[in-house]
């Protein structure tokens, strides 16, 4: 089918949250599963219904708040002890207790860069092009409208049964988006 | 859930609402934009913001001032090698925190009333933070040489002192600042999509477009989105905590009577969410009077701010409690020196007026009339951001003025150009503030959007 794929996808505009919802579990029963729906703020159960579950980014978080908190102590540890070792009133070169500040300071840095820089990339923004913003309606899904799109490389995709398949939802208007 | 929904129905029409009746989610998102898009800027922000401007070119001048001439126009000398700076440093890093308790702390509790001001209280944190920054790297005398702090590799084959608490400060106060500015962001890009998809103008598309990253609000991006928004709470909460507590052992882990005391760090704590809490105040009662957001900063959100207020301001009254007590309980009679000191020494006026305006003044708050004037909160707020300041200059001031030996004892007050770089540091403040307001929205859109009863989702089969 990709040779013949002409556009995005078909896209049907909703105008409150529930009537989304109701689209997106019709259009899972239907079979589809190459779609996205788009609403102007986070609605899970749509997410849950979307089967979005494949959520890496707590994991991770994990191993960049441990690599920060590897750097950090080494990091104290390398300078105070190995590189440029100073008694400071008689205390051991590796006093650790003392580390220990810079070494959490650095943990939530390697975590907290890791979650936004994580985040982003996994999303794939910033994304200067989609075709989605070729409908011109589709500025209000930053507003207060609610968007279904039928992404045209689904197995079941059809032009014609598609387009009919989402006027039976009663959306308020149905766009072919292209690419 | 049912019985949660009636409880939150019955705090609704005991409390009054956290947004008020009768907004859809276009209208919030007119409301709040319009400030933001509206063609014509109203005349109090051009006054507001000249006023801060000019105090930002004090503040530039009396930097210039000071690296032209030195620091000796500046208060400091022994035994009082501290002085303003350090002051003013507590008191903005201080200010701060309320920003990321508000957006973090409250978020993990679930308080939808922080809803409404998160956004300005993010911002307010990251100016504090950048004002709060400029005191350390002027004091260090030599400030063109502030990057030496930095542990980098350099010809002098010397590495920082990692079991000193000035250097655990650069990481906590840098650590701090980058994190701020993420969560901040982060929250921004939803609302600057909003902002590119309304901008009439081509300027305004490319820029808000540029600064949303290309967000289209799309069920995948928004599930990892709460993810990271939770995740990066999580991390702010405990952030938050350690860098109060790490400006606290700049003092505690010294020898200094009156600065060595176990409390020091609980105390600084609370200390910052009380002088924070209160710059919220001082900004949201005329901010939603001015650009009329009472609909969504209601007598509600002002009810909760004063009571936090009166909390952390107790906890603050038991830190001074317990700081006189341990310095007689200890039995170390340079400790007992230094309270008595404080308490009818040269500076006691500074100490007893520092009592009347964090302990005695907010005890009002305990009174529903008053949590329901937004003149009444609005005084004592600004009474508690001068009772936080004068609480630094006591801590700094009267613990080096009277060192162990009578022969090093002398007497600290600010310069003129001491003053005028503190009021100067407000103009940046009010600076950033008045751009932010002007050009980014104040309140978060998206969340907003979410407190509605539109956005419920019904999970029918």
């Amino acid at each position: 089918m990709a040779s013949e794929q002409i556009i995005h996808g078909l896209m049907a505009e909703f105008v409150t949250a529930n009537e989304l919802m109701k689209a997106v579990k019709a259009a899972r029963k239907a079979g589809y599963r190459r779609m996205d729906a788009y609403s102007p703020f986070p609605i899970e159960e749509v997410c849950e219904e979307l089967d979005f579950h494949h959520n890496r980014l707590p994991f991770l978080v994990l191993i960049g708040g441990i690599v920060g908190l590897c750097a950090g102590f080494g990091l104290a540890y390398w300078t105070s002890v190995i590189d440029y070792p100073l008694n400071v009133g008689g205390r051991p070169f590796n006093s650790w207790p003392a580390f220990l500040p810079v070494t959490f300071e650095t943990t939530v840095l390697g975590a907290a860069l890791t979650t936004v820089l994580g985040m982003l990339a996994l999303n794939g923004l910033p994304q200067p092009y989609h075709p989605v913003f070729n409908v011109p309606r589709f500025a209000l899904a930053s507003d207060d409208r609610f968007f279904l799109c039928i992404e045209a490389r689904d197995v079941l995709f059809d032009p014609d049964g598609t387009y009919r398949f989402l006027q039976r939802l009663e959306p308020r208007e149905i766009s072919e988006v292209e690419l | 859930m049912a019985t949660k929904r009636k409880v939150d129905a019955d705090l609704e029409a005991l409390r009054g609402p956290i947004i008020a009746p009768g907004h859809t989610l276009g209208s919030v998102t007119d409301k709040i934009s319009e400030v933001v898009l509206e063609k014509g800027t109203p005349k109090g922000w051009f006054i507001g913001f000249a006023i801060s401007f000019s105090l930002l070119m004090m503040m530039l001048m009396s930097i210039t001032y000071l690296l032209a001439v030195g620091t000796g126009v500046w208060g400091v000398n022994v035994p009082v090698g501290w002085g303003f700076a350090i002051i003013n440093f507590v008191w903005w890093i201080g200010i701060g925190h309320a920003g990321t308790l508000i957006s973090a702390i409250l978020l993990l509790l679930r308080q939808k009333w922080r809803t409404s001001i998160n956004r300005f209280a993010e911002a307010m944190t990251l100016f504090a933070v950048a004002c709060a920054g400029i005191f350390p790297i002027l004091h260090t005398g030599r400030p063109w040489l502030a990057y030496w702090l930095f542990p980098y590799p350099n010809t002098m084959a010397m590495w920082p002192n990692f079991r000193s608490p000035l250097i655990w400060d650069v990481f906590a106060v840098s650590t701090y600042a980058t994190v701020s500015a993420m969560f901040w962001y982060i929250g921004l890009i939803p609302d600057f999509a909003t902002l590119r998809d309304r901008s009439t103008n081509r300027v305004g598309q490319t820029i808000y477009g540029a600064l949303a990253m290309g967000w289209r609000g799309s069920a995948e991006h928004w599930g990892r989105y709460e993810t990271a928004y939770l995740l990066l709470a999580g991390l702010s909460t405990p952030l938050v905590v350690s860098v109060h507590t790490i400006v606290s052992f700049d003092f505690a882990v010294s020898v200094v009577p009156g600065w060595h005391a176990t409390i020091f760090p609980p105390y600084f704590v609370a200390g910052a969410i009380f002088a924070g809490f209160a710059m919220v105040m001082v900004l949201a009662i005329p901010l939603r009077r001015f650009y009329g957001l009472q609909d969504f900063v209601t007598m509600r959100h002002l009810d909760y701010m004063a009571r936090v207020l009166l909390a952390t301001g107790l906890f603050v009254g038991y830190g001074y409690m317990t700081d006189a007590f341990i310095a007689f309980y200890g039995a170390n009679p340079y400790e007992e020196y230094m309270m008595m000191n404080r308490f009818e020494g040269p500076y006691a006026p500074f100490y007893w007026a520092l009592i009347a305006c964090n302990v005695v003044s907010i005890q009002a708050l305990w009174f529903q009339r008053v949590r329901s004037s937004t003149v009444a909160l609005f005084i004592i707020a600004i009474i508690v951001s001068i009772g936080m300041w004068l609480e630094r200059f006591v801590i700094v001031v009267t613990s080096l003025h009277r060192d162990f030996l009578p022969s090093s004892w002398g007497m600290y007050s600010g310069t003129f150009w001491d003053w005028s770089l503190y009021i100067g540091t407000m103009g940046l403040f009010g600076t950033l503030l008045f751009l932010f307001i002007r050009f980014m929205p104040m309140i978060s859109i998206f969340e907003m959007r979410t407190l509605l009863p539109e956005a419920e989702v019904e999970e029918h089969d």
